[in-house]
C-alpha cells in the first residue's frame, strides 16, 4: 500500500495519529492472527496470544480516551488499491463459501454465497462506480464504545481461551489440535469487528460483516462433529441471507441517493429523504446478525462450539454487530415501517425468548435465551429511536455484554470441572467451587436484580416504551421482564445453596481463567458503581451528538446515585457482616429424622433416603417449541408485511 | 429533599415495625372472630418475635442470617424510598431485591421444604410482577411522572383515573400479604404441605427479622393504596386510610373463606387480571390524553 494517501477533513493534525490508531486496530489482529497460524507450542502461544491482546487492550483504550469524545470525526482514506483488495477479498470469501457448500452438499449456503458477490460485484461496477465516497472511516462515541466493548471484553475472552482450550484438548484428547486455526480466527474476528465499528462507507462495513459470519461459521463448526456441521451451516445461511439484506440496501441507497457512507446516508434520512426501505434492509441486516426471530436458531446451534467462542461471537460482541447497526440508524427510526419492524420483532423476541429460556436446564441455553432476549430489547428500544430509549439501548449494550461474558466464561470453566453444563449438575456449586460459584451470582444478579446496570437500563426502556406509548412493548417487557426474574431467580437459587461434605475442586482451574473471570466480575461491579458517571460524562453526551440536540439524561441522576450507593452497600454488608463470626449449623428439616450429613433421611422402613432437588421448568406453559414457534410466526409475518409495505412505497405503488 | 419528605420517611422507619406488628395482631384477631375464636391479644405477634430474638440461633448452612439481615435493611430502604416521595419504579426495583435476598436465605438452607417453598414463591413473583409494573405504570401516564411526591401532590386523585388498575392492585395484593388461595409459598401456619415453606429453616433471630420485614412490608403496600387517593389534600390522606382499613379487612375475610388454590391458578389468574384491569386502564388512559 505504498501510495496510501489520507486527508483530514475535520478536527486537527491529531487526528493523522488518530487514523493511524484506526488502521492499526483493524490489520494488527489480522497480523497477530497470521502469527498464530504458526505458533505450534503451547507456550510460544500462550505468550504470543497475551502480548497481542494486552496491544490490542491498550490501543483500543487509546484511542478512545483520545478520540472518544470528539464527536463525529471522518478520514479520507481513498485509495482504489484498497477498494480494490476488499473487492477480491469479499470474491475470494464468496468462492471459499461456494466450495465449502457444495462440498458439504449444502447447496443453499452456496447459492446465497454467489448471489451476494454478483450483488455487491455489479454494484462495484455499476452504480457503485461512480458513487465517490469520500470518508471511509469514522470515529464517534458509539463506536467508540463499541471499540471498548471489542477491545476489553474480547481482548479478555480472548485470554480466557488459552487456558480453556488447554483443557479442552485435554479433555478430548481424541480430536485433532487445531488451536492454530482457532486463535487465527479470534484474532481476525476483532479485526472484522473494529472494522465494522469504524467502517463509515458501507461497502467496507458489508465486507467486514461478511468476515464475521465466515469467522462465526468455523468457529461453530470447530468440533466437525455432525451436529457442529449442521449448526455452523445454519447460521452460515441465515447470516448471508441478512448480508444480501445489507447488499440490496447499499445497492437502493446508492441508485436512489447516490450515497455509499453511513454518515450521509443519516443525514439524507434526518432531512426527509425516503430512505425507509434501505433503512429497513439495514434493520433487516441487524437483526438476523443478532439473531432475531425467526433467525434464533442460529445462535441456539450455536452454542455447540467452545466456550469462549460462544462468548466472545454469540453473546458479547458478533451479535453486537447487529444492535450495533440499528442502534446507529435510530435517528431514522421510530413511528415508520423500519422502526416497527425493530420494535415489533425486538419486543416479540424479547417476550417469546425469555419464556423459551424458562424451559431450559443446559445452562448454555439459558444464556442464549437470555442472550436473544436482551438483544431483542435493545432493538425495540433502538426502534423506538428516542433519546431516551437509545440511552437503554446503549447502557443495555454495555452492560450485556460484560455480564454476559463473565457468565459464560463462568459456565465453561464449572464445565470443565464438574463435567456438565446443565444447571441441574451444579448442585453444590456454592460448597464445591466457592470462588466460580461467586463470581457467577455476581453475573446472575448483574441480568435482573438491582441495583445492576442491567436493570436499571431496563427500567428506562420502560420508561420510553410508556412515553412512546407502544402498548405492545410495554406489554412485552413487563411480562418478559417478570419471567426474567423466574428464570435467573431459580439458577441463583441453585448456586446459592450450601451443601455440606463437599470437596473444593477448583484449584485446578488455570490462571488465564482467574483472570478473565476476575476481571469481568469487578468490571461488572465497578460498571454499576460509575453508573452515574457514566450516564453524565459519556452517554449524555454521546446522544447528544446522535440526534444533534443538547445533552440528554435519561434517569434523573439522583436515582443513579441512590443505586449507585446501593451496589456499594452490597459490597460492604458481607465485609462487616461475617467478620470474625462463626455460626453455628443446625439439621435441616427433612419430614424423617435427618442421618446428619443434611443430605440424606431415614423414611419409612427404615430407609435410608437421599434427598436431590430438581429446578422447575413449566414445559406445558414455556416449552421451547411453543414459545420459539408462537415467535417465529409473529416476528417472520412481520418482517414480510413491513417490508413488502416499504418496497411497494418505494416502487410507488402504493 | 423538603422537610416534610424527610419527615415522612423518618416516620416509616420509626413507625412502620409498630404500626406493622399492631396490624398483625388485629389480622389475627380478626381472623379469629371470623372463626368464631378469641384470639390472642393484639401485642401477640410482638411477644413472638421477642421471644424468637432471645432464642439461641443455629442456622442451616450458615449464611441465612446474612441474606435475611440484607432483605430487612433492602425492605427499609424500599419504604424510605417510597415514603420520601422518591421514585416508584425505584421502589419496585428495590422491592424485588429485598424479596429475591429472602428467597436466597431459603435457597441457600438446601432444605427440601424451603427450596420448594423459595420456587414457588419466585413462580407467585412472576404472576405479581407484571401487575406491580402495570401500577407504576399506570401512576405515571397519569401523573406524567415516577415521582411519588408529584403524584400524591398531583391535585386530583389518581383512583378515577385508575380504577382497574387499583383493582388489579388489590388482586395481587393477596399474594403479597401470603394470603390464602395464593400462600402456596410461604403461609402464617404450619399445618400445611410445605410446613412452613420458605421460612422453615428460620429460627430465632432469623425468623424474628422475617416477621420485621413483613411488618414493614404490609405497612409499604398499605403506602401503594393510599397513594390511589393522594390529591394534596388532608381529605385525600383520610379516605385513603379508610380504603386501606377496608382492603385490609376484605384481604383477612378472603384468606379465611377461601381454600388454597392449586399454583397453576396463581399465574392463570394474576396475569389475565393484569392485562384485562391493569393494561387495559393504561390503554385507556391513552385514549383519554389522545
Amino acid at each position: 500500500m505504498g501510495t496510501l494517501k489520507y486527508h483530514i477533513r475535520r478536527g486537527n493534525t491529531g487526528c493523522c495519529d488518530a487514523m493511524f490508531l484506526i488502521l492499526f486496530l483493524i490489520l494488527f489482529p489480522v497480523f497477530a492472527a497470521i502469527i498464530m497460524l504458526f505458533m505450534k507450542s503451547e507456550r510460544q502461544r500462550s505468550a504470543a496470544v497475551t502480548a497481542s491482546v494486552a496491544v490490542i487492550m491498550a490501543v483500543s483504550v487509546l484511542l478512545v480516551i483520545r478520540y472518544g469524545g470528539r464527536g463525529l470525526v471522518l478520514f479520507e482514506l481513498g485509495s482504489d488499491i484498497i477498494s480494490y483488495s476488499i473487492l477480491l477479498a469479499e470474491i475470494l470469501l464468496a468462492a471459499g463459501l461456494f466450495c465449502m457448500g457444495v462440498r458439504h452438499k449444502r447447496y443453499l449456503a452456496s447459492v446465497l454465497a454467489v448471489i451476494q458477490a454478483v450483488l455487491v460485484l455489479s454494484f462495484e461496477f455499476g452504480i457503485g462506480h461512480g458513487i465517490h465516497a469520500a470518508n471511509n472511516l469514522y470515529i464517534d462515541g458509539l463506536s467508540s464504545i463499541m471499540v471498548l466493548i471489542i477491545g476489553i471484553a474480547g481482548s479478555l475472552i480472548i485470554i480466557y481461551a488459552i487456558g480453556y482450550m488447554r483443557d479442552f484438548q485435554h479433555h478430548n484428547p481424541e480430536k485433532e489440535d487445531r488451536r492454530p486455526q482457532f486463535f487465527f480466527l479470534m484474532f481476525v474476528f476483532l479485526s472484522a469487528m473494529f472494522g465494522i465499528v469504524l467502517s463509515n462507507n458501507l461497502t467496507w462495513m458489508l465486507f467486514f460483516w461478511e468476515v464475521t459470519t465466515v469467522c462465526s461459521f468455523l468457529l461453530i463448526g470447530y468440533t466437525k462433529t455432525d451436529e457442529a456441521v449442521n449448526s455452523s451451516f445454519r447460521a452460515l445461511t441465515m447470516n448471508l441471507l441478512g448480508g444480501i439484506g445489507f447488499a440490496f440496501a447499499i445497492i437502493i441507497a446508492g441508485n436512489d441517493l447516490g450515497i455509499a457512507e453511513m454518515n450521509r446516508f443519516l443525514d439524507a434520512g434526518l432531512s426527509g429523504a425516503s430512505v425507509m426501505l434501505p433503512a429497513g434492509l439495514l434493520v433487516f441486516a441487524g437483526m438476523v446478525k443478532a439473531a432475531q426471530m425467526p433467525f434464533h436458531s442460529w445462535l441456539l446451534g450455536a452454542m455447540v462450539a467452545p466456550t469462549p467462542i460462544s462468548a466472545l461471537l454469540h453473546s458479547s460482541t458478533m451479535v453486537k454487530a447487529g444492535v450495533f447497526m440499528v442502534i446507529k440508524l435510530s435517528p431514522i427510526l421510530g413511528l415508520n415501517s423500519a422502526g416497527m419492524l425493530a420494535m415489533l420483532v425486538g419486543g416479540t423476541t424479547f417476550l417469546l425468548a425469555s419464556m423459551a429460556a424458562v424451559s431450559q436446564s443446559n445452562a448454555k441455553r439459558v444464556l442464549a435465551y437470555s442472550t436473544i432476549a436482551n438483544l431483542g430489547l435493545i432493538i425495540a428500544c433502538a426502534g423506538v429511536g428516542t433519546e431516551e430509549a437509545v440511552w437503554a439501548a446503549i447502557m443495555l449494550t454495555i452492560f450485556h455484554a460484560v455480564t454476559k461474558s463473565l457468565l459464560f466464561l463462568c459456565v465453561g470453566t464449572a464445565e470443565h470441572h464438574i463435567g456438565s453444563r446443565d444447571i441441574e449438575d451444579m448442585d453444590g456449586l456454592f460448597s464445591r467451587m466457592p470462588k466460580l460459584a461467586g463470581m457467577m451470582i455476581i453475573g446472575i444478579a448483574g441480568m435482573f436484580l438491582a441495583p445492576f446496570g442491567m436493570l436499571v437500563a431496563k427500567w428506562t426502556a420502560i420508561a420510553s416504551f410508556v412515553n412512546a406509548e407502544s402498548i405492545v412493548l410495554i406489554v412485552c417487557v413487563c411480562f418478559g421482564s417478570a419471567v426474567t426474574v423466574f428464570y435467573w431467580g431459580k439458577w441463583l437459587g441453585k448456586m446459592v445453596a450450601v451443601m455440606a461434605g463437599r470437596e473444593n475442586t477448583e484449584m485446578t482451574v488455570h490462571r488465564q481463567e482467574w483472570f478473565a473471570i476476575g476481571t469481568f466480575a469487578h468490571l461488572v461491579v465497578a460498571l454499576c458503581i460509575l453508573f452515574p458517571i457514566m450516564s453524565e460524562h459519556i452517554l449524555a453526551p454521546l446522544i447528544g451528538n446522535m440526534f444533534g440536540s443538547v445533552s440528554y439524561m435519561a434517569l434523573p441522576s439522583a436515582n443513579l446515585y441512590i443505586m449507585s450507593a446501593v451496589m456499594m452497600l452490597m459490597i460492604l454488608l458481607p465485609l462487616v457482616f461475617f467478620r470474625g463470626k462463626k455460626v453455628r449449623t443446625g439439621q435441616i428439616y427433612m419430614g424423617g429424622v435427618g442421618t446428619g450429613d443434611n443430605l440424606t433421611f431415614i423414611g419409612s422402613a427404615d430407609t435410608e433416603v437421599n434427598i436431590s432437588f430438581r429446578n422447575w421448568y413449566m414445559k406445558e406453559w414455556f416449552g421451547e417449541k411453543r414459545a420459539g414457534n408462537t415467535g417465529a410466526v409473529i416476528a417472520a409475518s412481520v418482517t414480510v408485511c413491513l417490508l413488502t409495505c416499504s418496497l411497494l412505497v418505494w416502487g410507488g405503488i402504493v | 429533599m423538603e422537610s416534610v419528605q424527610i419527615i415522612s420517611m423518618v416516620c416509616y422507619v420509626i413507625s412502620a415495625p409498630l404500626l406493622g406488628l399492631l396490624l398483625a395482631g388485629a389480622d389475627r384477631i380478626i381472623s379469629a372472630r371470623m372463626q368464631r375464636r378469641k384470639g390472642p391479644p393484639i401485642l401477640q405477634p410482638y411477644y413472638d418475635v421477642r421471644k424468637l430474638a432471645d432464642k439461641e440461633r443455629p442456622s442451616a448452612g450458615g449464611v441465612q442470617e446474612f441474606y435475611v439481615l440484607c432483605s430487612l435493611i433492602f425492605m427499609v430502604i424500599t419504604g424510605a424510598v417510597f415514603f420520601a416521595g422518591g421514585d416508584l419504579m425505584l421502589a419496585v426495583f428495590m422491592l424485588m431485591l429485598s424479596t429475591v435476598l429472602l428467597l436466597v436465605a431459603a435457597f441457600s438452607s438446601n432444605s427440601p421444604y424451603s427450596q420448594i417453598g423459595a420456587e414457588r414463591e419466585l413462580y407467585l413473583t412472576m404472576a405479581y410482577e407484571p401487575m406491580v409494573l402495570f401500577t407504576a405504570i399506570g401512576f405515571y401516564v397519569f401523573s406524567g411522572s415516577f415521582r411519588i411526591i408529584d403524584i400524591a401532590t398531583g391535585g386530583s386523585m389518581p383512583i378515577v383515573h385508575l380504577f382497574g388498575i387499583f383493582i388489579g392492585f388489590v388482586f395481587i395484593l393477596t399474594i403479597k400479604l401470603r394470603k390464602s388461595p395464593f400462600d402456596i409459598g410461604m403461609s402464617h401456619h404450619a399445618h400445611q404441605e410445605l410446613v412452613k415453606g420458605i421460612s422453615t429453616e428460620f429460627s430465632g433471630k432469623t425468623l424474628a427479622m422475617t416477621e420485621i420485614i413483613h411488618w414493614y412490608e404490609n405497612i409499604l403496600l398499605l403506602g401503594f393504596i393510599i397513594l390511589f387517593f393522594c390529591d394534596g389534600s388532608i381529605l385525600g390522606y383520610v379516605i385513603g386510610l379508610a380504603v386501606c382499613i377496608s382492603v385490609y379487612v376484605f384481604e383477612i375475610l378472603i384468606d379465611n373463606s377461601f381454600a388454597r388454590m392449586k399454583w397453576q391458578s396463581a399465574l392463570k389468574s394474576a396475569w389475565p387480571v393484569a392485562l384485562v384491569f391493569g393494561l387495559g386502564n393504561i390503554i385507556v388512559l391513552f385514549a383519554l390524553e389522545a
